[in-house]
């Protein structure tokens, strides 16, 4: 009878503490989060999280199961369906900025168990392949310069804007 | 003017009647025996999700220290006619309009195959292909013969004319010089935004292909375009569309181009070794009657 009742009352704690931390975590969400990671080229993107969160509600979209919401993924769920909440929910937290160096190469490599995760794109192609496969299917902007403004050293690389070619088609009078 | 390859199925047409003597003897050679280097790289390129952005050919043309393009990189009116590979551009991106699908797009480049038909082609050797997969060349023994050209499977090489006394073979190589060798990715791989190549060990890459198309069989024709293709290459591809309709040859053979340029390649030599004995021949014939006095003569005067 006691063993029972204690029961009851670790399972009420525990209820209270999911909440709790899901409140904590509710209160240290940023509203709005600067994207900077490749300003070489481009300035950095000032991104509006609470408007992404307020159309979408779904965290896991973006963040998998890191976050500890209802997991869709079907890759995700194999493993992480009662994983519960992440001490990290950060993009850069888990996808590299350089993930195709040597050391990053034979981490992924080397990682146990070596299944799902083999195949994790950098954080680059994350927020691409997340932001702009996400505004395709709901309509939203997906130029370049419609998240980012290309700077100088951007429009050098690109021969555009002030480095544009000057005299377009001279060179194409050689022979081909 | 000719198709190349269709050049290229003639000189061998011609050359299978001479090699098929011979041919017995090479199939010890023959395909795909050689899976490439262990430790070999290579780049998986998904076109699922590539959206034509063209950063690939700016940062190649930057790495590699390529001339001005003749119209801005962010310029998409050139995505009007397919684009090949040229003396100045050593990766385009094309295309393809897809019925009742989306358009896709295709970044091309070499594709650095395990048993490179321009390596077997070439006869001063100028190409190598190295331990980390790169196809790379010495321009400075190339002698402008374009052999290499009409040989390669993917009308890769391209031929510079800007210098008229100094005519080179040019191509990607991978950014062997400045990346490749010191373990780096490629410049059009690191600046693509949405990480439509994915660079590592070739082995590797090939099960990361495979697990893509099992984890999403409605998403991509069950193939990893170059995991066989002419013996392998180092640059493989995933689509959501049959190859042929992004431009890339579906019945491409499986053995290396190199078995058929090798017995074609066979008959230089032949040729070369066969020729001076055949005109020493007749010279002698012609020559003979003064030939034998004088060589008697001069006999005569050694035994004296
Ligand atoms: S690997 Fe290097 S040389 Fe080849 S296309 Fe990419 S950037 Fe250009
Ligand atoms: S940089 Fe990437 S997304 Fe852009 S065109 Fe090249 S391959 Fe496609």
């Amino acid at each position: 009878m006691y063993a029972v009742k204690r029961q009851m009352v670790m399972a009420a704690v525990g209820a209270m503490v999911m909440l709790v931390s899901s409140i904590c975590f509710g209160s240290g969400i940023p509203d709005r989060i600067t994207i900077n990671s490749i300003q070489k080229y481009y300035d950095g993107v000032d991104f509006n999280h609470a408007a992404h969160i307020n159309n979408l509600k779904d965290c896991g979209l973006c963040h998998h199961h890191t976050t500890g919401a209802q997991v869709s993924d079907p890759n995700c769920v194999r493993c992480h369906k009662n994983s519960g909440a992440q001490a990290v929910v950060s993009c850069k937290g888990c996808h590299s900025s350089t993930p195709f160096s040597p050391e990053e190469l034979k981490r992924q490599k080397d990682q146990h168990p070596p299944i799902y995760h083999m195949d994790k794109v950098g954080l680059k192609g994350a927020y691409h392949l997340g932001c702009v496969g996400c505004h395709q299917k709901m309509g939203a902007p997906t130029g370049c310069e419609d998240c980012h403004k290309r700077n100088d050293s951007g429009n050098g690389i690109f021969h555009s804007g002030t480095y544009a070619p000057k005299t377009p088609g001279k060179a194409k009078s050689s022979h081909h | 003017m000719i198709d190349r390859r269709d050049f290229l199925k003639g000189c061998l047409a011609c050359s299978v009647t001479a090699a098929s003597i011979s041919v017995v003897g090479k199939d010890a050679f023959a395909a795909g025996s050689f899976e490439g280097y262990p430790d070999a790289m290579g780049v998986l390129v998904d076109l699922t999700r590539c959206v034509g952005c063209r950063s690939c050919e700016a940062a190649c043309n930057n790495e590699q220290k390529l001339p001005d393009p003749d119209l801005p990189f962010d310029d998409q009116s050139v995505f009007k006619e397919e684009r090949r590979t040229t003396d100045k551009a050593y990766t385009v991106v094309n295309k393809y309009e897809i019925a009742d699908k989306d358009t896709l797009f295709r970044k091309m480049q070499c594709n650095h195959c395990n048993e490179p038909a321009c390596l077997t082609s070439c006869f001063v050797n100028a190409y190598t292909k190295t331990k980390e997969g790169a196809v790379i060349y010495n321009s400075k023994v190339c002698v402008g013969c374009r052999n290499c050209m009409i040989a390669c499977p993917f009308n890769i090489p391209a031929y510079s004319y800007s210098s008229p006394t100094n005519p080179l073979i040019k191509k990607c190589i991978f950014c062997y010089d400045t990346r490749l060798k010191n373990g780096r990715p490629p410049a059009c791989v690191e600046i693509c935004p949405q990480q439509v190549m994915t660079f590592g060990h070739r082995s590797d890459l090939l099960a990361i292909g495979h697990e893509r198309i099992k984890n999403d069989p409605a998403k991509y024709v069950n193939k990893v375009y170059g995991e066989k293709e002419v013996g392998g290459t180092s640059w493989m591809y995933l689509s959501s569309v049959d190859f042929d309709k992004v431009g890339l040859d579906n019945h491409m053979q499986n053995e290396p181009i190199i078995s058929n340029v090798k017995d074609f390649l066979g008959m230089v030599p032949m040729v070369l070794s066969i020729w001076p004995a055949l005109f020493t021949g007749i010279h002698l014939l012609a020559t003979k009657n003064k030939g034998e006095h004088g060589d008697h003569d001069h006999e005569e005067g050694d035994q004296q």
